[in-house]
C-alpha cells in the first residue's frame, strides 16, 4: 500500500511541475492509482492511498493547511465518497471510465462549492462551472481509460510482488 | 486481447460520458446566451451599439439634441454626459446590473443587462 501512495505521490508531484494553460485544471493523474487500488483492494484502501497522497503530496509541494490543500482535501473526500458509492453499480454495465468520470465531476463540483461558500464567498464561480467541468470530463475519461487499461494488463496480484 | 472479459468502455460507461458531455455543453450553451455583463446602447428604442462591462471605453450616441457620452468602467456603466435639460440620466449614476438609464429627450437608453440573477459581483 506504501508503493501505491508513493506511485499516487509522485504523479502528484509531477503534474504540478506540467505548465497548464488554465489556474485550477490539472489532469489529477493520482486518481489512476486511487481507481485501481479501489478495484483490487476495495475502498478502504482506496481512502487509505487517497489520504496519503494529499497529506503527503502537499507537505512535499509545500502547500500543507493552505487553501490549497483544503481544496485538495475536499475534492478528495468528494470524489472518494462518489467512488465507494458508484463501486456498487453493476460491474458488467458500468466500469473504471464511468467511475472515473463521477468522481472527477464530484471533485471539481465539491471544489467550486468550498470556493464559493468559503473562499470566496460572493464570488460567483458559476460562469467558471462549464469550463472547469468540461475539463474533468476529459481529465476524468482520460484518467478512467488509464484505469481500465491497467486493470486489463496488470494481473490481480501485481502489486503484492514489489517490495 | 482474448482475456479480457469486457472492453475498456463498458455500455454504462458511454452512458455516463454522454450524461457528462450533455450536461457540459447544456451548461456553456446557457452562458454563451446569457447577457450578463453587457450594455446595450439604444437610440429611439432600437439598439445603437452592445459593449461589454468588462473593457473601458466611452460610446459616443449622436441623438437628436446632441451627443450623449456612455462611459464603462472598471464593470461599471454610466452616463457621463447628455444634453437634456434635466439631465436625469446623467444624475442617476452608475446603473446597477439589471437596470437601465434613460435621457427621454435625446433618444437615448442604457441598460446594464443581467442574466436574471438578482446578485452576481466579481
Amino acid at each position: 500500500m506504501a508503493a501505491l501512495a508513493a506511485v499516487a505521490i509522485g504523479l502528484t508531484l509531477a503534474e504540478a511541475a506540467i505548465p497548464l494553460p488554465i489556474p485550477g485544471v490539472k489532469p489529477g493523474l493520482a486518481n489512476i492509482v486511487t481507481l485501481v487500488v479501489l478495484y483490487r483492494y476495495g475502498w478502504r484502501m482506496a481512502a487509505w492511498v487517497a489520504g496519503l497522497r494529499i497529506v503527503a503530496g502537499a507537505l512535499a509541494l509545500g502547500q500543507f493547511l493552505t487553501p490549497a490543500f483544503l481544496l485538495s482535501l475536499a475534492g478528495g473526500v468528494a470524489s472518494l465518497l462518489v467512488l465507494i458509492a458508484a463501486i456498487r453499480l453493476p460491474a458488467r454495465w458500468f466500469g473504471p471510465v464511468a467511475l472515473s468520470l463521477l468522481a472527477a465531476f464530484a471533485h471539481i463540483g465539491c471544489q467550486l462549492m468550498v470556493v464559493d461558500v468559503w473562499l470566496m464567498p460572493g464570488a460567483s464561480l458559476i460562469a467558471l462551472l462549464p469550463l472547469f467541468l468540461g475539463a474533468a470530463w476529459i481529465t476524468g475519461l482520460g484518467n478512467g481509460l488509464a484505469a481500465a487499461h491497467l486493470l486489463q494488463s496488470l494481473p490481480p496480484g501485481t502489486f503484492e510482488k514489489t517490495p | 486481447m482474448t482475456t479480457r472479459r469486457a472492453g475498456l468502455l463498458r455500455p454504462g460507461d458511454w452512458l455516463i460520458l454522454a450524461l457528462g458531455l450533455a450536461l457540459v455543453v447544456a451548461l456553456s450553451a446557457r452562458q454563451a446566451g446569457s447577457q450578463e455583463g453587457r450594455v446595450i446602447v439604444r437610440l429611439d428604442g432600437k439598439p445603437h451599439a452592445e459593449a461589454s462591462l468588462r473593457l473601458n471605453r466611452v460610446i459616443e450616441v449622436a441623438g437628436p439634441l446632441g451627443i450623449s457620452r456612455v462611459e464603462i468602467r472598471d464593470g461599471r456603466v454610466r452616463i457621463a454626459a447628455d444634453p437634456s435639460p434635466l439631465q436625469l440620466c446623467v444624475r442617476q449614476g452608475w446603473i446597477p446590473p439589471g437596470a437601465a438609464a434613460v435621457c427621454l429627450p435625446n433618444r437615448v437608453a442604457v441598460e446594464n443587462a443581467a442574466a436574471g440573477y438578482d446578485t452576481l459581483s466579481y
